[in-house]
C-alpha cells in the first residue's frame, strides 16, 4: 500500500489528505557543530558539515562508533545543545523552514509536537517523583492545552497503543515500578504522544535485553506505519539497520562518510569503513576465522589530522587521502560518498545542480 | 572547500580582575593578608606599642585617633582597662595563629592516623572507630567544645586539645573514604603481594595520597577552628583573661556596645573575618587545583 | 518501607546511647567528677559526702548504669543555681529557642532557595558570582558578630529595632538574622550543587526534547527532584540551629537554651550544662530519624519499597 503513495503527500492518523510541501521532511545542509572550551582553545568539531535528507515516512539509519557525532547531531536537530556547544554553519530545512534561525520560543513548539526524540536509557529519562501519567500526558497539556481530564485519557490511550497492559492502573504508577521493556515502551508513547511528523530514536534498544529488543523494534514499525512517521534511528548496530532501515547514514568522526539506500550500501560499500563495518559482522558459518576488526583507534575530535579522518587506519588509503579531505561525492541515485575513492566515477555533490535528485 | 571557521554568538567573556584575584587563580590577597597575620604574630613583640595585658585606668575607652578624643599614642583606642587596642590585637593575632594552626594540624594527624588505620584494617576496628565518629558528629562541633570547655576550664592549650579533640572526627571520615577507594588500587596491591607489612603499606602508600585531601581539609577546617575559638573565647570558656584574644576582646567590647563604642567590638570581629575569610579562600582555590574529587567536600 | 523505618529506628537508639556513653566518658574520665557535680564553694566533707551520694566509690560500670537509668526516666538532675530540675529549666526555655531557629531557618531558606536556583540557571554569570561571594561571607563571618554589627547599626546607630530580649515579633528580627545568615549560604551552596546535578540528568533533558518551556522545566522536573538533598539538611540544620544558637542568644539576650548553657557555665552550675549538650544531641539524633521518615514520604522509590 505505501508504494502507491506518492512522496509528496502525507496521511495524518486521521486518514485526511494534506497537501504537504514537496521535498524532503527534514534537511540538513552542511551542518556543522563544534564545542568550544571556555578558554576558546579547544575546539571539538563534533558534527562537521553534515548533508543528510529524510522524506515523510521514510526511516533514516544513522550508524557509527561512540564519538562519531551521532547523538550530537540528534541534539542538534532539537536544538537542545549543551551551552558549550554552537552550530557553526549550515541549514536544517523541517518543513521548508530552517531550524537554525528559529527562535527558542519556535523552536520549543516543534521539540516533542512535530519533531519527538526518545533517549537510550530509559530508567533516567522519566523523572522518578512522578507518575508514568502526568508524564505521558504533560506535552500533550503543554502542546495543545488540554485539560487534566483529556490528557489523561489520551495518556491511557497511548500506553494502550504501545502494548502496556491494563493501563488504567500503570498511569497512577511510578516509573521504578516498571520494567526496563515497558518503560523504554513509556518513553516511546511520549514521544509520539502529540503526533510529531519526525521521530528520532538514539539507541533506543541498547539498554534493552535482547528477547525485548525484537519486540520494542516490532512496536516503533507499526507505531511508525500507523502515525506516518519518519523515523531516524541512530544506533551502532548494523543488524538493526538491516532491518528497520530504508536509508542509511554511515558516520566518523562527525562527518557522513557514507549515505544512500540501506540495500544498495550493503550489497556494494564504497568508503572503506563501511566496509570495514560490514566485514566486522560475524557471520553464522564463517568457521575458524578470527573476527576483524578495524586496526586503530577513533580519532581526537578536537584534534582531527589533516586530509580524510580515516586515513590512519584505512586499508586503502593513498597519498592523497592524507593531505586533502575529500569532500561529498554522489556516485549514483541517492549515494554519497566522502572518499577520494568514489572521485573516479563522480562528479562532487558541490557540482551538482541543486535538484532535489532523488 | 574551504570551511567556515566563523563562531557565532559566543557570549563576552567578563571577568574583573578582581574575580580573577579571588577565584580560579592564585588567590593573592588571601595568601598575603595570612602572610602578614602570620608575620604579626611572630613578631608581636616588636611590633605592639604597648603592653596588651596591662592599662592604665586613667586612658580608658580612648576612641581610635581619627576621632574626637583619640590619640595617637593609642591609635585604635583603649578598652575598659585602658589597654591598648592595636596591641592587643597583635597579640590576639598571635593566639589565633597558634591556637587555629595547633589544633588543625592536631586534629588532622589524629584523623588521617584514625581515618587510614579504620579504612584500611576495615574489621572491627573500623566499626569501633566509625560508631565512634558518628556519636562525636551527631553533636555539632561548637557544642562539644563548649561541653569539653566547661569540663576542663579555660586555658589556651586546653583549648587547642578540646578543638582537636572535637575536630578530628572531619578528618577521619574523609580519609577513610579515600583510603577505601585507594586500597582496591594497582600499587597496593603490588606492595601486599610483595609481602609488605600492612604498617609499612600504610605509611609508605597510603599516606602520601591521602596527605593531599588532608591539606585542603586542615585549610578549611581552618576558619572553623578559630571561629570556634573565637566563640569559646567569647562565651568565656576559651583563652582565659588577660590575655589578648579576639574572640575575648569582643566579648568584653559587648557591653560598650550600647553606648557607642564601636571599636571595641568591631575591629578584633574584622580580623577574625580577615583570618577566616583568607583561610576559606584559600581552602576553595587548593581543593580545586589539587584534587577536583574533593569538590563534594 | 517498614524495614526502613525499623532500622532507622535501630540507628537512632544506638546513636543515643553512644552518646550517653560519651558524655559520661568525658565527665568521669577529665578529673574528679566530683568537683564538677558539687556546687562551687562547697567543703570538704561535703564532697566526700558527694561522692558517697553520686556512688562515685561504685564501679564505673555501675555508675554507667545509674546514669543511663536517671536518663531514661527523664531525670537530668538538679540546678545548683536555680534549684529545680535541670528537664524543668531546659523544656521551659525551648520554645523560645524553637521560634528563634524556626524563624531564623525560614530565613535561611527564603534566601538560600531561590538564590541557589538562580546561581544554578545562570552558572558563570551574574548571579553565580553573586552566590559565590554570598557563600563566602556567610561561612566566613561568625554569627556573633554579624549580631554585634547588627545591633551597632540598628539599635545604636538607627535606633530602629531593640537589642536584647524578646516579647515583640521587632525583637525576633536581628537575632533570627544573625543566626540564619550561616545557615542561608549553606543552603544556597546545596541548592546550587543539587539543582546543578538534576539539570544535567537524563529526565531533565527529555523534559526539554518534549518541549516544556523551559521555566516548567526548572520549576517541575529540577526543582523537585534537586529539593529533596535541601530540605533533608534543612531538617537537621534546624536542631544544629538550635543548639548553636547559644552565642547569637548571649549577644541578644534571648531566653532559649543557648542562654540557659551559658548560664550555666557562668555560674558553674554543671548539671545545666551536662542536661543541655546531652538533649541537644538526642534532638539531633531524633530529628535525623524523623527526617529519614520524612524521606520515605517524599520519595516514591522508598515509600513503595524499592
Amino acid at each position: 500500500m505505501s508504494s502507491s503513495i506518492p512522496s509528496s503527500v502525507s496521511y495524518e492518523p486521521t486518514g485526511q489528505r494534506l497537501p504537504v510541501k514537496t521535498g524532503p521532511l527534514l534537511e540538513l545542509e552542511n551542518l556543522s557543530t563544534h564545542y568550544v572550551s571556555s578558554g576558546g582553545t579547544r575546539v571539538v568539531r563534533a558534527v562537521d558539515q553534515v548533508s543528510l535528507r529524510i522524506n515523510a515516512g521514510e526511516t533514516l539509519g544513522i550508524v557509527g562508533e561512540s564519538g562519531s557525532g551521532k547523538s550530537t547531531l540528534a541534539l542538534t536537530i532539537l536544538r537542545v545543545l549543551p551551552p558549550a556547544a554552537r552550530i557553526v554553519e549550515g541549514r536544517m530545512l523541517f518543513d521548508g523552514e530552517d531550524l537554525v534561525q528559529k527562535s527558542d520560543a519556535e523552536m520549543r513548539h516543534i521539540r516533542g509536537k512535530r519533531i519527538a526524540m526518545i533517549l537510550q536509557d530509559p530508567m533516567a529519562s522519566l523523572n522518578p517523583l512522578f507518575t508514568i501519567g502526568d508524564q505521558v500526558a504533560e506535552p500533550i497539556r503543554v502542546h495543545e492545552g488540554a485539560g487534566r481530564a483529556t490528557a489523561w485519557q489520551r495518556a491511557r490511550d497511548l500506553l494502550k497503543s504501545v502494548r502496556i497492559p491494563s493501563p488504567e492502573t500503570r498511569v497512577t504508577q511510578y516509573p521504578h515500578e516498571m520494567s526496563g521493556g515497558m518503560r523504554q515502551r513509556i518513553v516511546g508513547a511520549i514521544g509520539i504522544s502529540c503526533e510529531p511528523r519526525l521521530l528520532i530514536a538514539d539507541e533506543p534498544t541498547t539498554s534493552l535485553d535482547l528477547t525485548i529488543q525484537a519486540q520494542y523494534l516490532n512496536l516503533l514499525r507499526e507505531l511508525q506505519r500507523a502515525h506516518g512517521l519518519a523515523l531516524i534511528f541512530i544506533t551502532h548496530n548494523l543488524g538493526i539497520v538491516a532491518k528497520m532501515c530504508d536509508q542509511l547514514a554511515v558516520m566518523y568522526a562527525g562527518r557522513v562518510v557514507e549515505s544512500g539506500p540501506v540495500s544498495r550500501i550493503f550489497n556494494a560499500p564504497v568508503h572503506p569503513y563501511t566496509e570495514a563495518l560490514l566485514n566486522s559482522i560475524p557471520r553464522m558459518g564463517d568457521s575458524a576465522q578470527r573476527l576483524t576488526a578495524i586496526e586503530g583507534q577513533p580519532p581526537d575530535l578536537a584534534a582531527l589530522p589533516r586530509g580524510c579522518a580515516f586515513a590512519p587506519r584505512c586499508d586503502r588509503v593513498f597519498d592523497r587521502c592524507r593531505v586533502e579531505a575529500p569532500p561529498e561525492f554522489a556516485p549514483a541515485g541517492r549515494r554519497t560518498a566522502r572518499c577520494w575513492l568514489a572521485a573516479a566515477d563522480s562528479t562532487p555533490s558541490d557540482m551538482l545542480v541543486q535538484s532535489g535528485t532523488a | 572547500m574551504a570551511i567556515q571557521t566563523e563562531i557565532i554568538g559566543l557570549p563576552p567573556r567578563s571577568r574583573s580582575r578582581l574575580a580573577a584575584l579571588r577565584f580560579g587563580d592564585f588567590p593573592l590577597i588571601p595568601v598575603l593578608i595570612l602572610g602578614c597575620i602570620a608575620l604579626v604574630a611572630i613578631f608581636a613583640n616588636l611590633l605592639a606599642p604597648h603592653n596588651p595585658e596591662i592599662g592604665s585606668l586613667a586612658a580608658r575607652f580612648k576612641p581610635p585617633f581619627w576621632q574626637t578624643g583619640g590619640s595617637t599614642k593609642y591609635l585604635l583606642g583603649t578598652d575598659q582597662l585602658g589597654r591598648d587596642v592595636l596591641s592587643r590585637l597583635i597579640f590576639g593575632a598571635r593566639v589565633s595563629m597558634i591556637v587555629g594552626f595547633t589544633a588543625v594540624i592536631f586534629a588532622g594527624v589524629i584523623g588521617t592516623t584514625l581515618g587510614i588505620i579504620s579504612g584500611y584494617l576495615g574489621g572491627w576496628v573500623d566499626q569501633v572507630i566509625m560508631r565512634l565518629t558518628d556519636s562525636w558528629l551527631a553533636l555539632p562541633g561548637l557544642t562539644f567544645a563548649i561541653f569539653l570547655a566547661a569540663i576542663v576550664g579555660p586555658s589556651m592549650w586546653n583549648i587547642v586539645i578540646i578543638l582537636a579533640v572535637t575536630y578530628w572526627t572531619r578528618y577521619a571520615r574523609v580519609i577513610r573514604g579515600e583510603v577505601l577507594s585507594l586500597k582496591e588500587r594497582e600499587f597496593v596491591r603490588l606492595a601486599i603481594v610483595a609481602g609488605c607489612s600492612k604498617w609499612t603499606i600504610m605509611q609508605r602508600h597510603i599516606l602520601p595520597n591521602v596527605i593531599n585531601s588532608a591539606i585542603v581539609l586542615g585549610t578549611l577546617m581552618l576558619g572553623v577552628v578559630i571561629i570556634t575559638e573565637a566563640t569559646l573565647s567569647f562565651l568565656g570558656i576559651g583563652v582565659p583573661p588577660p590575655q589578648a584574644a579576639w574572640g575575648l576582646m569582643l566579648s568584653d567590647g559587648k557591653q560598650s556596645l550600647m553606648v557607642g563604642r564601636w571599636w571595641l567590638s568591631v575591629l578584633p570581629g574584622c580580623c577574625i573575618m580577615l583570618m577566616v575569610l583568607s583561610a576559606n579562600i584559600l581552602g576553595d582555590w587548593l581543593r580545586v587545583k589539587l584534587d577536583p574529587q574533593l569538590r563534594q567536600l | 518501607m517498614k524495614r526502613y523505618v525499623s532500622r532507622r529506628v535501630g540507628y537512632c537508639l544506638l546513636s543515643l546511647f553512644l552518646l550517653s556513653l560519651t558524655i559520661f566518658f568525658f565527665v568521669r574520665v577529665t578529673g574528679d567528677p566530683a568537683t564538677l557535680l558539687v556546687e562551687p564553694g562547697a567543703s570538704e566533707a561535703d564532697i566526700a559526702a558527694m561522692h558517697h551520694q553520686f556512688g562515685l566509690d561504685k564501679p564505673l560500670w555501675v555508675q554507667y548504669g545509674i546514669f543511663l537509668a536517671s536518663l531514661a526516666h527523664g531525670d537530668l538532675g538538679k540546678s545548683f543555681y536555680y534549684r529545680t530540675p535541670v528537664m524543668e529549666l531546659y523544656l521551659s526555655r525551648l520554645p523560645n529557642s524553637l521560634y528563634l531557629a524556626t524563624v531564623a531557618m525560614a530565613f535561611s531558606l527564603i534566601i538560600g532557595i531561590p538564590t541557589g536556583v538562580l546561581a544554578s540557571v545562570r552558572v558563570g554569570r551574574f548571579w553565580d558570582r553573586a552566590g559565590k561571594i554570598f557563600t563566602l561571607l556567610g561561612l566566613s563571618l561568625p554569627s556573633f558578630w554579624v549580631g554585634l554589627v547588627l545591633i551597632l547599626v540598628f539599635s545604636v546607630y538607627l535606633g530602629w529595632l531593640p537589642s536584647s530580649g524578646a516579647g515583640t515579633p521587632l525583637h525576633l528580627i536581628m537575632p533570627a538574622f544573625a543566626l540564619g545568615w550561616y545557615f542561608a549560604a549553606a543552603h544556597m551552596r546545596l541548592t546550587r550543587s543539587s539543582m546543578l546535578e538534576v539539570l544535567g540528568s537524563e529526565y531533565v533533558k527529555l523534559a526539554r526534547l518534549k518541549g516544556l518551556p523551559q521555566s516548567l522545566v526548572i520549576a517541575k522536573h529540577a526543582f523537585k527532584n534537586a529539593l529533596i538533598p535541601v530540605l533533608t539538611l534543612a531538617g537537621i540544620n534546624l536542631v544544629i540551629m538550635v543548639n548553636v544558637a547559644t552565642v547569637v542568644e548571649v549577644v541578644f539576650a534571648w531566653p532559649g537554651i543557648g542562654r540557659l548553657l551559658y548560664e550555666g557555665i557562668t555560674f558553674r552550675d554543671f548539671p545545666v550544662v551536662q542536661g543541655v549538650v546531652l538533649m541537644g544531641g538526642a534532638m539531633i539524633v531524633i530529628v535525623n530519624l524523623v527526617v529519614d521518615i520524612l524521606y520515605a514520604v517524599i520519595d516514591p522509590r522508598i515509600r513503595l519499597g524499592v
